[in-house]
């Protein structure tokens, strides 16, 4: 079966919420609940409680980051200072682990840093290109649903979201 | 009263905000002008002393740092504020930071911009800056990893790193929100690219959100560390006054007032100029008032603890030196740092004055005075009177052209932050509608909505 996408737009969040937990409900066929998508001018936290917890992998990207941050720095500092044939350090520690840890330190954050806005990127599927249905509605005041479903829920889907007063519903053209 | 009213529309705040990139008020270009042609008197002084050598800056043994170094500090301590807005005050909740963030994020990355030209500068030989950075020389030798001086490098390329991409991933929803209502043109091709394609789906909030407070608390210890270690230039080295314990927390209390003072000049400024009225709003300026006077007194009693640790210490030269300060030919300007950085700042703890924006005005320009001319307190006097009397020298005093080049520092800052407030959204559109519909459902749930949803 083809599928196609639908975007229903709301007044606010509640009636967004109820939609989807009508939707939830209703187990359309045709319709798998995880190709829903929540479209908002704002970071809704509540959205967790209805669609479940999906996962935000991020600060995984941060621990490899900054831990390959810190090592790089505390290696490329100590194999530099270790090539002692060229710096002679008259009986100091050829590794100096004090000092040492100052640019460890900057490197563990810089690492942290940079990993964590590519894993940012990586897992928020940015750049992306636009969705299919898409309303400059949702960067101002209404809540977008976007669903991805076959045509035979279409129809299903659009009477849940004229239940919950949707203000407009757009619809990809059948292929 | 209330910090922002809860009914404003959410589509008002995009049109008030998107409008500030397109219309402000004729103030606006007066200062750009303004800015230029202060910034165009730097560009001068620094040709001149580039054809002729650094001998123009007046500045000579025993002073191996002068002006510019002091306005460096100067510079890397504004930066702090930002920090403090976006991260500190985000990680405690305190919502009442998200009308202001934007720009004090913004003011972060161009102090440090500025302070980085002061390195260069300060080099002469602009063409050899690369020198700072840890790269083996010619000769196969690194650097000296144990010099503050190389770990300053690398901190505040972290710093100034990491602040850019914290600035620009924060904006992400807003340059969509720009994207999706500016008209074709530049602007609009601009928003498109930067904004990467942002929908507002709950996979981009919901990472956007972990990646966001992440990088906020990687930023606190980065700001605290790059602060310690422009004081660790000092206090690690010898020199009389400068071998303080108490350097560090000094620095950083320093650089976070000298931030809160420069956000309280920037909000008014912004304010008049975008018609930010509603936004940035008097209760949220006599927050950050109350903040700024706090950490005053804290920078206050770091201040006498210096003065303490020096006096009781028993090293002559370091107590000398303080002597000098308060006596000798920089007494005008360490009194003045004192009036301005301890006195001044008690104008703020009077209730009438806290939204009273001339007053503010004023108040805060005489701090930022005060805390730059703690930076060259603290830099030229222990040049002036080293451990040795052959090697005193009261009475050097840097030329006109380092004096134009400090000037147009301003200059060039003031240019930096005017244009990113007319090309990006100085208050954050997405972060005001939270703040608006979290007091909103608090409201709604019976609460006092004037203390907000945190």
């Amino acid at each position: 079966m083809s599928q196609r996408h639908i975007l229903a737009l709301f007044n606010d969040f509640e009636e967004a919420e109820g939609a989807i937990r009508a939707l939830r409900a209703a187990k359309i066929d045709g319709f798998n609940f995880d190709d829903l998508t929540l479209k908002s001018p704002i970071e809704h936290h509540e959205v967790e409680d209805i669609l479940g917890e999906r996962s935000a992998p991020v600060q995984r990207f941060t621990l490899v980051g900054a831990l390959m941050g810190g090592l790089l720095g505390f290696f490329l500092i100590s194999g530099a200072q270790a090539n002692f044939y060229s710096q002679m350090k008259g009986g100091k520690p050829i590794v100096p682990f004090p000092p040492n840890f100052v640019l460890t330190y900057e490197m563990f954050i810089l690492g942290g840093v940079f990993i964590s806005i590519l894993g940012f990127l990586i897992c928020a599927g940015l750049p992306a290109k636009r969705s299919p249905l898409y309303s400059a509605k949702v960067s101002e005041d209404q809540i977008g649903i976007l669903i991805k479903a076959e045509d035979k829920a279409i129809e299903k889907i659009k009477s849940v979201f004229v239940t919950f007063e949707a203000l407009e519903i757009q619809e990809e053209a059948g292929k | 009263m209330k910090d922002i009213r809860e009914d404003i529309a959410w589509a008002k705040i995009n049109q008030d905000v998107l409008k500030s990139l397109e219309n402000p008020r004729k103030l606006y270009w007066v200062i750009l002008f303004a800015a230029l042609s202060i910034f165009s008197v730097g560009v001068g002084c620094e040709i001149y002393q580039y054809n002729v050598g650094m001998g123009v800056e007046n500045v000579n043994n025993p002073h191996v740092w002068g002006l510019y170094i002091a306005t460096f500090i100067f510079w890397i301590g504004m930066s702090h504020s930002g920090t403090l807005l976006s991260a500190i005050l985000h990680l405690m909740h305190a919502d009442w930071r998200k009308p202001i963030y934007r720009f004090a994020e913004a003011m972060t990355t161009f102090s440090l911009m500025t302070a980085g030209l002061f390195v260069m500068v300060h080099i002469g030989r602009l063409w050899q800056f690369y020198y700072s950075l840890p790269y083996p020389n010619e000769r196969g030798i690194w650097p000296n990893f144990q010099s503050p001086l190389l770990w300053d490098a690398m901190a505040i390329f972290t710093y100034l790193s990491s602040s850019i991409l914290f600035l620009y991933v924060g904006m992400i929803p807003d340059l969509a929100i720009a994207r999706d209502n500016i008209h074709a043109g530049w602007r609009k091709k601009l928003y498109t690219a930067l904004s990467l394609g942002w929908e507002g789906t709950d996979r981009q909030w919901r990472n956007f959100r972990v990646t966001y407070l992440t990088i906020a608390c990687f930023l606190i210890p980065l700001a605290v560390s790059v602060h310690s270690i422009v004081a660790g230039d000092f206090a690690m080295s010898q020199q009389p006054g400068w071998h303080v314990t108490s350097f560090p927390p000094y620095f950083v209390a320093g650089a976070l007032y000298s931030g809160c003072a420069a956000i309280i000049t920037l909000f008014i400024i912004l304010r008049y100029v975008f018609r930010f009225e509603e936004y940035m709003t008097l209760p949220i300026l006599k927050k950050t008032v109350r903040l700024t006077f706090a950490i005053a007194m804290v920078w206050t009693y770091l201040n006498a603890v210096e003065f303490a640790s020096v006096w009781y210490s028993h090293d002559q030269a370091s107590k000398d030196v303080l002597i000098q300060k308060a006596t000798g030919p920089f007494a005008p300007f360490w009194w003045g740092m004192i009036f301005c950085g301890s006195v001044v700042p008690f104008v703020l703890s009077i209730k009438r004055f806290q939204t009273n924006i001339p007053v503010l005005f004023a108040v805060s320009l005489l701090l930022n005075l005060g805390m730059w001319l703690e930076r060259w307190m603290i830099v030229a006097p222990t040049f002036s009177h080293g451990y040795y009397p052959w090697t005193w020298d009261h009475y050097q005093w840097p030329s006109i052209y380092a004096w134009g080049m400090v000037f147009a520092s301003f200059g060039w800052f003031t240019l930096l932050f005017m244009i990113f407030c007319k090309v990006f959204p100085s208050v954050s559109m997405y972060e005001v509608k939270e703040m608006v519909y979290h007091r909103k459902l608090h409201a709604a749930k019976g609460g006092n909505n004037s203390q907000g949803a945190h």
